[in-house]
């Protein structure tokens, strides 16, 4: 054994990998609930690879053929409602769990030097999986992926001069259809997913490189002990895989209980809509997006338009997204994590999110001028999260932070 | 603030909630009344897949509520050969349309689309309207295209109106009740039992596997639980020398 490990060693970096990202790989020890997210998303996706490999053994992305084959694969295929369950609940929990990641990213500023590169592979990992998950939903052909998909496009034709054009080229057609089925299906199972994995690789490999924050944001590296590892460091395996074991099993009780219990999810999962089949001349009376997009199409209705056109409210639609990549150089604070920081900061977090939380109740529901404006008064603070930030962190009052982890 | 999220939270149940203006009544339906689902899956096929088709349901499929191949073949199996094939109609989509204005939905996912209660309410909701071309009306569906196919059970409801003042000054003719002018082969309760049944065959079809789901979802939740206890004190045991 030892022999055919060292001739593969003499080969390929095996036991020095496994070193240097398990067994060698010193995590700060204070690792908190929020940490469980990072490797639940890897998990998630894995089962919507996995699943999404059965799916399409038996989908058929044909306008003609795309619906009843989805209904195929729920009747006669073994056991095919339970991947197609596992499929669907896993786009949705993949967004809950990128999101409550992302947040631990803003409590604990694991965004700030020196990381600011996992930050923005993440952040594209992120635009990326919403491209994957808009892609996908329109793969089941029924009315919510139809229109949906129809009022995303036609968002790029609001671009000034190009914009018919661009959404002509976008969908291949006038209107959704078979050849924007076509396109969406190659995108969502191979183009998209190549590039999510690749940079799933690069995150994990510029976290590796500099080390995990804490949630005390404190460098461990900077105390090590005099075998050369961090004082606050613990190997992550065996320490952070058994904890993670642990994440694991409970993040997965709860996703059975939603595919076995609730697959629809009371319409957020899965839209009753959705089990009509699309009709290109029968519009729902209410178009809204799948939950994870919610926060954004409220922005985008928000926005009035600028001389009838909707341009400013898909670019403020867009801004909102990719503001994020700018965030390591809005921080000005001279500590990283919550617990150090002033009532500022803490103030604007916590406005941040019930902003945000907000515009995605209400970009489910109906328009009214009372939710728009309140919609309106939410973006604002959305924006003003981001662009105030240089000023609220620089004179906020910060506490001394400690030289060792707390537990 | 916690006030402030909750209501965050509340709010889109109730927006949905309210996004019905018509009062639904309850389906009774329970997958686990084999019976019933035998009685709903005869009417269905009596009287609704003369014109919807269940195109994505096969007749043996019925297996799973308790009957033989034998007997869907003798009892059920009208507009097909063989129990292997799906549930289509013989009307062709164009005449369909010319008779009704829209061809009839397919009915294979209805209860998920529009929720067994809507169903329920619709298929017991049908009065008398001179004013539509096929002579019926219905209150979940204003103007529907579709002709009251069971009145020769239920009998006729016509409408009884009452005038009020609306918000506008005008009056308006509102449904205070119906009246029973002709009565049908049975009774009111037991058309209403019927249509019961028939709702619940419809909710069975929609997802014939929900039965095996949840039971399924018990023994996996099980496993998982005890799959945690082992995971807790692994972890405890790799963390107690830890400080």
């Amino acid at each position: 054994m030892e022999k055919l490990l060292n001739w593969v060693d003499e080969r390929f970096p095996l036991t020095a990998s496994y070193k240097a990202h398990l067994s060698e790989y010193y995590a700060p020890k204070n690792f908190n609930f929020w940490y469980f997210f990072g490797s639940l998303a890897m998990l998630v996706l894995v089962i919507q690879i996995v699943t999404g490999i059965f799916l399409t053994m038996h989908y058929k992305p044909d306008a003609q053929l795309a619906f009843a084959s989805v209904e195929y694969i729920m009747r006669d295929v073994d056991f095919g409602w339970l991947i197609r369950y596992i499929h669907s609940t896993g786009a949705s929990m993949f967004f809950v769990v990128v999101y409550l990641h992302m947040f631990r990213g803003l409590i604990y500023g694991s965004y700030r030097r020196p990381r600011e590169l996992i930050w923005l592979f993440g952040v594209i990992i992120y635009l990326v999986l919403m491209g994957e998950a808009f892609m996908g939903y329109l793969l089941p052909w029924g009315q919510m992926s139809y229109w949906g998909a129809q009022v995303i496009v036609n968002l790029f034709s609001a671009v000034p001069f190009i914009g018919g054009a661009l959404s002509e080229w976008i969908r291949g057609d006038y209107v959704i259809g078979d050849a924007t089925l076509n396109r969406f299906f190659a995108f969502h199972v191979i183009a998209l997913p190549m590039v999510l994995l690749g940079l799933v690789v690069a995150h994990l490999v510029a976290l590796h490189e500099v080390g995990s924050n804490n949630p005390d944001g404190i460098e461990i590296k900077k105390l090590k002990g005099e075998d050369g590892h961090p004082l606050d460091g613990i190997p992550f395996h065996p320490y952070y895989s058994v904890k993670d074991i642990l994440g694991v099993v409970v993040f997965l009780i709860v996703f059975a209980a939603i595919v076995f219990f609730a697959p629809e999810m009371g319409g957020y999962f899965l839209e009753a809509n959705n089990f009509i089949p699309a009709d290109s001349l029968k519009t729902p009376e209410h178009i809204a997006p799948v939950w994870y997009f919610t926060p954004y199409y409220a922005i985008l209705r928000a926005i009035p338009p600028l001389f009838g056109s909707q341009f400013p409210g898909v670019a403020a639609m867009g801004v909102a997204v990719l503001i994020f990549f700018v965030l390591p150089w809005l921080d000005k604070s001279p500590v990283k994590s919550i617990r150090y920081r002033g009532p500022k900061f803490k103030i604007a977090l916590t406005l941040f999110v019930i902003a945000f939380v907000g515009l995605g109740v209400l970009g489910i529901l109906p328009s009214t001028p009372t939710y728009t404006l309140i919609a309106r008064i939410l973006s604002v603070v959305y924006f003003a999260f981001f662009l105030l930030m240089p000023w609220y962190t620089k004179n906020d009052s910060t506490k001394p932070v400690p030289e060792r982890v707390t537990q | 603030m916690k006030k402030l999220l909750f209501l965050l939270l509340a709010l889109p149940t109730a927006a949905f909630a309210s996004g019905a203006s018509v009062h639904l009544d309850h389906a009774p339906v329970n997958l686990n009344d084999q019976e019933s689902l035998q009685r709903g899956a005869r009417v269905f096929v009596n009287y609704c897949l003369s014109c919807h088709s269940a195109g994505y349901m096969r007749y043996n499929r019925m297996e799973d509520i308790g009957l033989t191949e034998a007997q869907i073949k003798d009892n059920l199996l009208y507009a097909a050969e063989k129990p292997g094939e799906l549930m289509h109609v013989a009307m062709r989509t164009a005449d369909a349309k010319s008779w009704f204005g829209a061809p009839p939905p397919d009915l294979s996912v209805i209860t998920r689309s529009r929720g067994a209660d809507w169903v329920y309410t619709y298929l017991r909701g049908f009065y008398r309207d001179d004013t539509r071309p096929t002579g019926w009306n219905n209150t979940v569906f204003d103007k529907v295209g579709m002709p009251h196919v069971l009145h020769e059970l239920q009998g006729q409801l016509v409408p009884v109106y009452h005038t009020m003042q609306g918000e506008d000054g005008k009056p308006h003719h509102a449904i205070e009740r119906f009246e029973l002018v002709k009565p049908g082969k049975v009774t009111l309760a037991e058309y209403d039992a019927m249509v019961g049944d028939l709702v619940n065959y419809l909710d069975w079809m929609g997802e014939p596997a929900k039965s095996k789901r949840m039971t399924t979802g018990l023994f996996v939740l099980l496993f998982l639980g005890v799959f945690f206890i082992i995971a807790f004190y692994l972890k405890k045991d790799y963390w107690k020398g830890l400080h």
